[in-house]
């Protein structure tokens, strides 16, 4: 035992030796949570709406104070054709753009119905969806203002009541916050850990590690230690910088995700002594580990919809660790799911977590080729 | 003479960096696998998300209406629930994203009084699943309801959207530009900051700078290998993104590679800024891969536009070099613009490859010293 803790001292000492690293490994990953949690955001603040009133009469204008009364749309320009109105969109002017048809009369509303055409710029596909719900819902009311009486009260309608649950305001930021913690933290410790063991190859200290008497185990304990308590500290410093700096939830009891984080940052060291193990430069180590990184952050579930991808896709995500942990720590966090409710994604990471040590300690050899 | 010297340092460099297999495979390897990946497996869409139901009335019209909800594309109804105290668990779980409950008498209800009343509990931990499955449950519920009763809703105004730009709403079209920024972006500074840093940390510097080689020829000869191997990247992602997912290339083919090289250069000056300042071949890779990965991803526009964020944020999205470049490449591939309509953009991208070769060349002159 005195023998591990001689190897932690020493790698601590390397950590906190090497001043131009600390700010990278402690500060970065704050000052980018702090920032970046406010960049994730689907809600659509205010559209740049245009409008093509080739109608020009009062009805029309109407319907368009309709669209500027409300909150989603900034009413930019009136052009005078559809083809302006497309150059306004194609400069980024404008967002979308409502056209108004010239035989446009509130009579025609009642009698029977009329078509306007709506231009959506659908680069951005999520911002366009909203854009044509909310059109849709302005117009909805419009219609229940201007319908005789019963036309739409007097029919046979569902009542569809939402509710929404552990995230009442739909607030991304106690959605996003958790996942982009996560990211951080994995990035540091995957980096770190596959640029350790390589790093002692290269400057060739490995050597003389080799000739110690230092067990494998104690060797493979002293490297997987550090990491795993500067990874702790910082998962627990965002936890506690999102409560107070932006009242994010936690529900869930703070031994269950402190066992899902030890578990979790086992897989990523493992994984990046792996890495490190099998490269024969800090500069290859980095690359795979980067590669790595890309892949797992793009499908874990941050960015995307895990259960819409494809069945293949879904099984490869199995040896995605990021999208477990991002799916617990959800859980754990907003829904104060208990260890019963995560037992399967829990238990799973720590199948990973004993294969992958198991390989990495196995595949360490206490020899240079 | 001179041009001699320059060619066979070049020569070394590129053998240098060619050399290293695995690495190449990841340089290349990564902008194919990750347009892949954007193309065929993320997605924001709401595909066959599992659903509970609580059908407390258990009538003909409840039957067809969770017949209709399963035979949607978004959801299908995994569990059927009898009691209310089990919507708790069902969504705490994680099993089901969402819960449906039809009130007691709900077919009664429909034909006496024309209103029944459906409660849709949604697991708002992911807000914009939740936004989705109430929005679609509702179209789905009431256009079930409009077909049982043969009721024509199509009355008053109706919005007939169009989708500008990309038409089948297809979420690569968004993904493209900004992939291909990112992985230029990252790969290209990246790449250069650490090799100057590395010579740098070994000591190989000096006996470069003690060569007859003149400073600038050491940096041509440290850049170029990587503006080419940079610019292969991005022709093999816009070759894949035209033949394999359809992207249209509306604007000039020499203006997007001109734009694209220029793009490269501004990164690869970056990554020789970065070197400098760096003091190690580990903290110039941390610069470049951890602190510069999140921000391109998040600040750019890439996945969530600019102009929804808080106005003190867009302020720092401007420094965030790939903003612009992402706005280039959509401006060119899908909206066919040419020089005149993206001048502002590349001006700024010129502005800061100013900035950062400046910067380098000051701080390079000082470690001459």
């Amino acid at each position: 035992m005195r023998t591990v803790l001689f190897i932690l001292q020493k790698e601590f000492r390397q950590i906190f030796r090497n001043r131009s690293m600390l700010p990278i490994i402690f500060i970065l990953p704050v000052v980018q949570l702090l920032v970046l949690i406010h960049a994730v955001t689907f809600d659509v603040t205010s559209l740049n709406l245009v409008v093509v009133d080739n109608s020009r009469s009062s009805d029309s204008r109407e319907l368009v104070n309709k669209f500027v009364g409300s909150s989603f749309f900034l009413l930019k320009d009136y052009p005078q054709s559809s083809q302006q109105a497309m150059d306004l969109i194609n400069s980024g002017k404008a967002d979308l753009a409502l056209i108004i048809p010239e035989r446009f009369s509130l009579n025609q509303v009642r009698d029977g119905k009329v078509d306007v055409q709506l231009l959506v710029n659908a680069i951005n596909t999520t911002q366009a969806t909203l854009a044509n719900a909310y059109a849709n819902s302005i117009i909805g009311d419009f219609n229940r203002t201007k319908l005789p009486p019963g036309a739409i009260d007097n029919v046979y309608a569902a009542d569809v009541r939402p509710q929404f649950w552990f995230n009442p305001t739909l607030d991304f930021k106690i959605y996003m916050f958790p996942g982009i913690l996560v990211i951080l933290v994995t990035a540091i410790g995957l980096f770190l850990s596959g640029m350790n063991l390589v790093r002692e190859k290269e400057i060739g200290t490995i050597e003389q590690l080799n000739v110690t008497p230092i067990k494998k185990w104690q060797f493979i304990v002293g490297k997987v230690l550090p990491f795993l308590i500067i990874g702790l500290f910082e998962i627990g410093l965002g936890v506690l910088l999102g409560r107070i700096a932006f009242g994010i939830p936690f529900v869930g009891s703070v031994g269950t995700l402190l066992l899902t984080t030890i578990t979790y940052l086992l897989v990523v060291i493992a994984l990046g002594t792996l890495i490190s193990n099998q490269s024969s430069t800090q500069q290859q180590s980095m690359f795979v580990s980067w590669f790595f990184m890309m892949l797992f952050l793009m499908m874990s579930g941050l960015f995307n919809i895990v259960e819409s991808m494809p069945q293949w896709a879904i099984w490869i995500n199995k040896l995605n660790p990021i999208s477990y942990f991002i799916l617990i720590i959800r859980m754990v966090m907003l829904k104060g799911a208990t260890l019963s409710d995560i037992a399967v994604p829990l238990g799973s990471l720590a199948v990973y977590a004993v294969v992958a040590m198991t390989l990495a300690i196995a595949l360490y050899q206490k020899k240079t080729a | 003479m001179k041009q001699n010297r320059l060619s066979s340092f070049l020569s070394k460099e590129f053998k240098h960096i060619f050399r290293d297999k695995r690495s190449m495979l990841i340089l290349f390897g990564m902008p194919i696998v990750q347009l892949l990946l954007f193309g065929y497996v993320i997605t924001n869409e709401l595909k066959n998300a599992n659903v509970a139901v609580l059908d407390k009335s258990k009538d003909a019209t409840t039957k067809k209406i969770i017949g209709a909800l399963d035979a949607s594309n978004y959801f299908q109804c995994t569990d059927f629930l009898t009691d209310e105290s089990q919507v708790h668990e069902a969504l705490r779980s994680g099993k089901v994203k969402m819960v449906v409950v039809f009130d007691a008498n709900f077919e009664r209800n429909l034909v006496d009084r024309k209103k029944a009343l459906v409660q849709v509990v949604a697991d708002a931990a992911e807000p914009n699943v939740a936004n989705a499955s109430v929005g679609y449950t509702s179209q789905i519920v009431n256009k079930a309801v409009n077909d049982i009763f043969h009721q024509d809703m199509n009355r008053g105004v109706i919005v007939q959207p169009r989708m500008v730009y990309n038409e089948e709403q297809q979420n690569v079209f968004m993904f493209v530009p900004g992939t291909m920024a990112l992985i230029l972006m990252l790969i290209s500074a990246m790449m250069t900051s650490i090799t100057i840093a590395r010579e740098k940390e070994r000591g190989t510097m000096e006996i470069l700078l003690v060569s007859p080689l003149r400073p600038s020829q050491i940096i041509m000869g440290k850049v170029l290998p990587y503006f080419f191997l940079s610019f292969i990247n991005a022709v093999v992602i816009l070759l894949l993104s035209q033949y394999v997912f359809g992207l249209p290339i509306r604007g000039s083919y020499v203006l997007l590679l001109a734009e694209s090289m220029l793009f490269i250069l501004m990164a690869l000056s970056l990554g020789i800024l970065i070197s400098t300042v760096s003091a190690s071949e580990q903290q110039a890779m941390f610069i470049s891969m951890f602190a510069l990965l999140m921000p391109t991803m998040l600040l750019s526009g890439f996945i969530y536009p600019v102009e929804n964020m808080p106005s003190w944020l867009q302020v720092i999205c401007n420094i965030i070099p790939a903003r612009w470049f992402i706005v280039i490449v959509k401006g060119i591939m899908l909206k066919g613009s040419d020089l005149v309509g993206v001048w502002k953009e590349t001006l700024v991208v010129v502005g800061f490859t100013a900035i950062f070769i400046i910067g380098s060349i000051k701080k390079f002159k000082v470690r001459l010293e």
